[in-house]
């Protein structure tokens, strides 16, 4: 009974209109959880809602059946029985007489209606719907949410009950509906309306149907919103975009056959019309109900459509480029264009008799034909020509590359006109016209137009094949003279395009691009050696070629060359064409790998390499010549420079190298089946170094590094097993580094091997990167020996060796050898090494390979960084302290101030932190399999803090002080600002401290300006903010001094920021400042830099307005 | 206050392409210096919702700059011969410069001959410092004058 009450308590609640919305809601809720879990039935819901559905309060009552409608609503899932659902039914179609409580009765109706099971509404109620509907409501003298409402609710009777537009006979249904929908304007209701069009011309698609008598009255009324103007900004709640009208709109207009004697004139109409959009989108909708319509209805407007498309496409087309040689053929971004070819293109697959008949006959494009020939060259066609000439291309493209049957009727018409412009002979007699006579004759007669029409129709017909592969066998079995046509035609061209890039025609740039582009479509058409002669294939390529090898000087035509031979290369490795690929590794594969090693030709090496690397990735089989060619090349190259001495393929050869890792590497990445060639690659460069003579006299720092990258580049794209191949071949000559015994205690007595030899440093260096490159898994023998090795020569300072001992130590399995082999190696051990070394010259080095060992630990996460730490901060306080310690000589000129000049030890053991926590593109990245583990940086971020934090309070000496700094800084600048602004609080004043110490010294720019972006950071995140409040008077105190900061732009720039970012703070905490800053910005004013002035007007005027 | 609009149709100019600057933020000129040669003028007209440059009152050929005497003149050009916001404009333009230019600039602010009824008087008062000050004072005109500058420090 409680519940009861309660129940009753909500109603009362609901249907009170002096309740808060949020009251109401929260009843309606809670009536209707009440319902679902079956603690009160509808029944008696009702039953208890009675004096309030049939009070003669109009508010109240309105209230009340709202209350049942949006209860029913909310229940679409709860099963009724089909009794109550015809009695709450009968009820609301009533009550659609109610005008003043008529959304309860409009809400209720739907509910009921689009319930889909367990309780549905009978065909007979659903009549009774419609007829009330018909009858009561004046749907566009409601409010806006009413009618969307009523429009909903017509929406959902014509989808579920689509017989009622022919039961409702006393009053006609599709008069009311049309009525309802007349001069909506709401842009939600107007989607619903061009829906509920669709639905009611669909249910009846018959000429003879109930709506047939209406189509008119029906378009006249949707026609008026086409084309859809509607410019509201998306923000204002509605969520309908002009795409969406249109888009229904179109729908709309394609339901029905019905609508094509209204719709495509109206269409037409709207096409010439000034408005882009209005173009656009009766060029979408004619297209969208072509396809409906039907060919039969569409061939009526032919004519008309085939005029107004003409003329569209003549006014919207792109603006022909100055020079033939400077166009981007398929810049066809505009959006008209695009949507105009697009329905040519529909046109004519739709039928393709009448409309290409029209093309064919069409006044323009043969006055245009008649024209094109006078002119010799592009330049000197008139520019209104010009344009007429591209479009013209294009349509003939388009249209004979839309069917077949298109292309055959284009190219039997156009073809031999184009032909008798060129005065090429189609006489099937002489189909080759190869005596010298003819063409003399031919190169005078050229004119720019035909050429280029018939580069476009013939590049339709490639295109055509492309998309229908089955045309082969049509060209081959059935002779259609348009086959025959293009075979003789096809010979004379590529004739008349290779005389254009002959060395002694003067021919203009235009020709030579056109030239390049006929050959290149040429050289692609279908049909095996039907239509293009092996013979003539490879003249075509050799042409190509000897542009690319001789043309360098003008860059585009090398490039568009260079561009067409990858592209049919490309071509022919889609469309399996054996002979042609056969023909094509011949004539331009092995000519351009020839390249690398012969001087014969004066391209730059550059663009050799460009070509090269172009033409090897259209396809594998290509890339495997070059590769091996290349390879060829390099290990030669090795030998004449190690052997004999030859330095000056060095350069050269670092060359090929550095190409090799970053264009053909990356590219063996992607593509299944290279591995091998990185394989064979690798062993033929270690058989090199094996074969090398044990004294090796050349050292050439940049060789070195090309091989090394291109080593473990190599060896990190294999997979484990041909790793472990190569790492089994490259052990063998490291073995003879190995094999001297160099047991670490008596390092110091080793001294004859402190100079390695030439050859040694290379095998050492190679070795070192193929172990960077290595993967976990990857097995290495003898491992011991080699980490042993790595050690010792990265005492020596090293820093490949040391690089790939952090790699080791970042790889290995933690279980089997890792932890054994730190063991033997102590670190203080090793330090004491380097410390009691008398020569020092590879001091720095040392510091900086321990850095790269703590950086493979901390990747991985293990525990020993922290010892790595410890001993870098000891070398930075030690040597930083006092400068009696051995030092590097600081040259004279070199220090500027005493205080300037840092212990070098010192300065490298604080960036070495810069090593610990950067990312490098060296070695220790994902590429090279690095171990990584999750959050690394903020883990390291947490154990460093309070160890720098307790250094920087107590270090004695400014200088050491100031080296903690640097370290902090790179540290700090390094870590994620998510962990950072965890601890902004305490970060803040040490970041302050840091950047007014790091301001006394010049040299201390980089670390002082990554601090103080660190800063600009907590600045303008929100949590960073409050700390930042806090600390507002230091803060300003430094950045006002950083403004004057002479020694980089960049500093002084980002502290005016900072401080125009501070002047949001809360008042209280910066009006103090203000005198303060102001004074300091108004001396920027007269900064040096215009950046700094511009910044320093903002800030001054920011905190001027505070006041 | 005059009813209405003093110029209630102004021809509206497109915005003149601004002088090309070499970008160079290297690190190699770092202590090279870049004179002051050019003022960023995004100042809206008192009247309509253009800038000032679009109505072509100010241009950049009507700035003159000095730099190493310190010096600037800025002659503008009031659309109308008549027009009372000449003193406003030139008050802004004044304010403008004060804010933007270090203190050891001297500025000179002017109509351009000609062009407007009452050019001797309005030139008087726009480097008149004691009225630009007393002028400053008005919390009316300083409201005004900073709805005119708010575009120029976007």
């Amino acid at each position: 009974m409680a519940e009861a009450s309660q129940f009753n308590r909500h109603i009362e609640s609901y249907v009170d209109v002096s309740r808060s919305s949020a009251q109401q809601g929260a009843s309606l809720d809670a009536i209707i959880s009440l319902l679902k879990n079956d603690v009160v039935t509808i029944a008696l819901l009702v039953r208890d809602m009675d004096m309030y559905l049939t009070t003669a309060d109009n508010v109240i009552r309105a209230r009340g059946i709202l209350l049942l409608g949006e209860t029913l609503m909310q229940l679409h899932s709860k099963p009724l029985e089909n009794s109550t659902v015809h009695s709450l039914i009968t009820f609301f179609t009533d009550r659609l007489a109610d005008w003043r409580a008529l959304r309860g009765a409009v809400v209720g109706c739907l509910a009921l209606i689009r319930r889909k099971s367990f309780g549905v509404v009978s065909a007979d109620d659903a009549v009774a719907v419609a007829r009330s509907y018909v009858q009561h409501l004046q749907v566009q003298s409601l409010a806006q949410h009413d009618r969307k409402l009523c429009f909903e609710l017509l929406e959902c009777l014509l989808e579920r009950h689509s017989h009622v537009v022919t039961s409702v006979q006393d009053h006609d249904f599709v008069y009311g509906i049309l009525a309802a929908i007349d001069g909506e304007k709401d842009p939600q209701c107007l989607m619903l309306t061009f829906h509920i069009v669709e639905l009611l011309v669909k249910a009846y698609p018959h000429s003879s149907g109930p709506v047939s008598s209406y189509i008119s009255d029906i378009f006249s009324i949707l026609g008026c919103y086409f084309p859809i103007h509607f410019t509201h900004p998306t923000t204002e709640g509605t969520d309908v975009t002009k795409d969406d009208l249109s888009t229904a709109l179109m729908m709309a207009f394609a339901a029905t056959p019905l609508f094509e004697p209204f719709a495509v004139p109206l269409l037409l109409e709207k096409l010439s019309s000034s408005l882009p959009s209005a173009k656009v989108d009766s060029l979408k909708s004619l297209n969208y109900c072509a396809t409906k319509y039907g060919t039969d209805r569409m061939g009526k407007h032919a004519k008309a459509i085939w005029s107004s498309l003409k003329d569209t496409i003549y006014a919207t087309g792109p603006e022909p480029p100055s020079s033939f040689s400077l166009d981007s053929q398929d810049a066809m971004e505009n959006e008209i264009p695009t949507e105009a070819f697009g329905l040519l293109e529909k046109m004519i697959s739709l039928d393709n008799g009448p409309f290409v008949s029209l093309i064919t006959s069409d006044e323009d494009i043969n006055t245009v034909f008649n024209t094109i020939s006078s002119y010799n060259s592009y330049d000197k066609i008139p520019l209104h020509n010009k344009r007429r000439l591209l479009v013209i291309g294009h349509i003939l493209y388009v249209s004979a590359q839309s069917s077949v049957s298109s292309c055959q009727k284009i190219v039997e018409c156009f073809l031999p006109r184009l032909m008798e412009g060129l005065e090429l002979s189609l006489d099937s007699t002489s189909s080759h016209l190869c005596n010298s006579n003819e063409n003399g004759v031919l190169s005078r007669r050229t004119n720019f137009g035909s050429l280029y029409l018939s580069i476009e129709l013939l590049k339709a017909c490639r295109d055509l094949r492309i998309s229908k592969e089955d045309l082969v066998c049509r060209i081959n079995s059935q002779n259609d003279t348009w086959c025959c046509l293009l075979q003789r035609v096809c010979g004379p061209l590529s004739e008349t395009f290779s005389s254009f890039l002959e060395k002694n025609e003067p021919a203009n740039d235009d020709y030579l691009c056109l030239a390049v582009k006929g050959l290149q479509v040429l050289a692609l058409l279908p049909g095996g050696n039907l239509l293009i002669s092996n013979s003539t294939f490879e003249v075509i390529l050799g042409k190509l070629v000897s542009v690319v090898l001789e043309d360098f000087n003008k860059i585009y035509l090398w490039r568009l060359a260079l561009k067409a031979l990858v592209d049919i290369g490309r071509f022919i490795e889609n469309f399996d064409e054996v002979d042609k690929e056969m023909r094509y590794i011949n004539v331009v594969v092995e000519k351009f790998a020839h390249l690398v090693s012969s001087t014969e030709f004066d391209l730059p090496l550059r663009l050799k390499l460009e070509a090269l690397s172009n033409v090897g990735r259209s396809s594998l089989k290509y890339m495997i010549q070059i590769l091996l060619k290349l390879e060829e090349v390099i290990t030669t190259n090795l030998i004449a420079i190690y052997v004999e001495g030859n330095i000056t393929l060095a350069k050269t050869t670092s060359q090929l190298l550095e190409c090799y890792s970053t264009e053909l590497i990356p590219w063996m990445q992607n593509n299944e089946g290279s591995e091998e060639m990185l394989l064979r690659f690798a062993d033929s460069i270690w058989k090199t170094i094996e074969s090398l003579p044990l004294t090796v006299c050349v050292n050439n720092k940049e060789l070195l590094d090309a091989m090394i990258k291109v080593m473990k580049l190599a060896v990190a794209c294999c997979g484990v097993e041909s790793q472990n191949l190569i790492v089994n071949k490259a052990y063998s000559p490291f073995s003879s580094i190995i094999s001297f015994p160099i047991p670490l205690e008596e390092f110091k007595l080793t001294q004859e091997i402190d100079k390695l030899s030439n050859r040694d440093d290379l095998v050492l260096s190679l070795f070192a990167s193929v172990v960077i490159g290595l993967h976990p898994q990857a097995e290495v023998p003898n491992l011991r020996s080699i980490a042993h090795v790595f050690r010792v020569f990265f005492l020596k300072g090293n820093v490949i060796a040391a690089q790939a001992y952090g790699s080791m130590v970042n790889k290995l399995n933690p279980k089997s050898s890792v932890t054994e082999t730190l063991e033997v190696f102590t670190l203080e051990q090793a330090i004491d090494m380097i410390f009691s070394k008398d020569s020092l010259d590879s001091f720095d080095d040392a510091i900086t390979g321990l850095a790269w060992i703590g950086k493979g630990l901390l990747m991985r996460g293990h525990e020993r960084v922290k010892d790595i730490v410890m001993l870098l901060l000891k070398c930075l306080l030690e040597y930083g302290k006092t400068s009696s310690l051995p030092l590097k000589q600081y040259s004279s000129d070199n220090c500027l101030e005493a205080n300037e000049c840092f212990p070098s030890v010192a300065e490298s053991a604080a960036d070495a932190f810069q090593i610990l926590v950067r990312d490098s593109d060296l070695c220790l990245n994902r590429e090279f399999h690095a171990m990584v583990r999750p959050l690394y940086k903020q883990r390291f971020f947490s154990i460093m803090m309070p160890l720098l934090e307790s250094l920087i309070v107590n270090s004695e000496s400014p200088l050491s002080r100031c080296l903690v700094y640097r370290a902090f800084g790179h540290v700090i600048s390094e870590t994620p600002l998510v962990a950072i602004l965890n601890d902004a609080k305490k970060l803040v004043s040490l970041l302050v401290n840091g950047m007014s110490m790091l301001s006394n010294y010049a040299s201390e720019k980089d670390g002082l300006y990554s601090l103080l972006l660190v800063l600009s950071g907590i600045l303008t995140d929100n949590t960073g903010q409050e700390a930042v409040i806090e600390n507002a008077h230091i803060i300003v105190n430094c950045l006002v001094q950083l403004i004057g900061y002479p020694h980089r732009m960049l500093v002084r720039e980002t502290a005016i920021q900072c401080l125009t970012a501070m002047s949001q703070l809360p008042y209280t905490k910066i009006y103090p400042r203000r005198i303060q800053v102001l004074q300091a910005v108004s001396k920027a004013l007269d900064d040096p830099k215009r950046v700094v002035r511009q910044e320093a007007v903002k800030c001054r005027q920011a905190w001027a307005s505070i006041a | 206050m005059v009813s209405g609009l003093i110029n209630a149709n102004p021809v509206v100019y497109e915005k003149k392409e601004r002088r090309q600057r070499p970008a160079s933020i290297s690190d190699a000129d770092e202590y090279s210096a870049e004179a002051i040669d050019q003022l960023e003028v995004d100042i809206k007209d008192p009247e309509h919702p253009y800038s000032l440059e679009e109505l072509k009152v100010i241009s950049e050929d009507a700035i003159e700059v000095d730099d190493r005497r310190s010096y600037v003149r800025v002659t503008f050009t009031p659309t109308v011969e008549h027009c009372s916001m000449a003193t406003v404009i030139g008050l802004c333009l004044r304010v403008k410069l004060m804010r933007s230019l270090p203190s050891r600039y001297k500025v000179d602010i002017r109509v351009a001959p000609g062009t407007h009824a009452t050019e001797a008087a309005v030139n008087k008062q726009l480097n008149d410092k004691e009225r630009i000050a007393a002028a400053l004072e008005n919390p009316n005109l300083v409201d005004m004058v900073d709805e005119c500058l708010a575009p120029s420090y976007a």
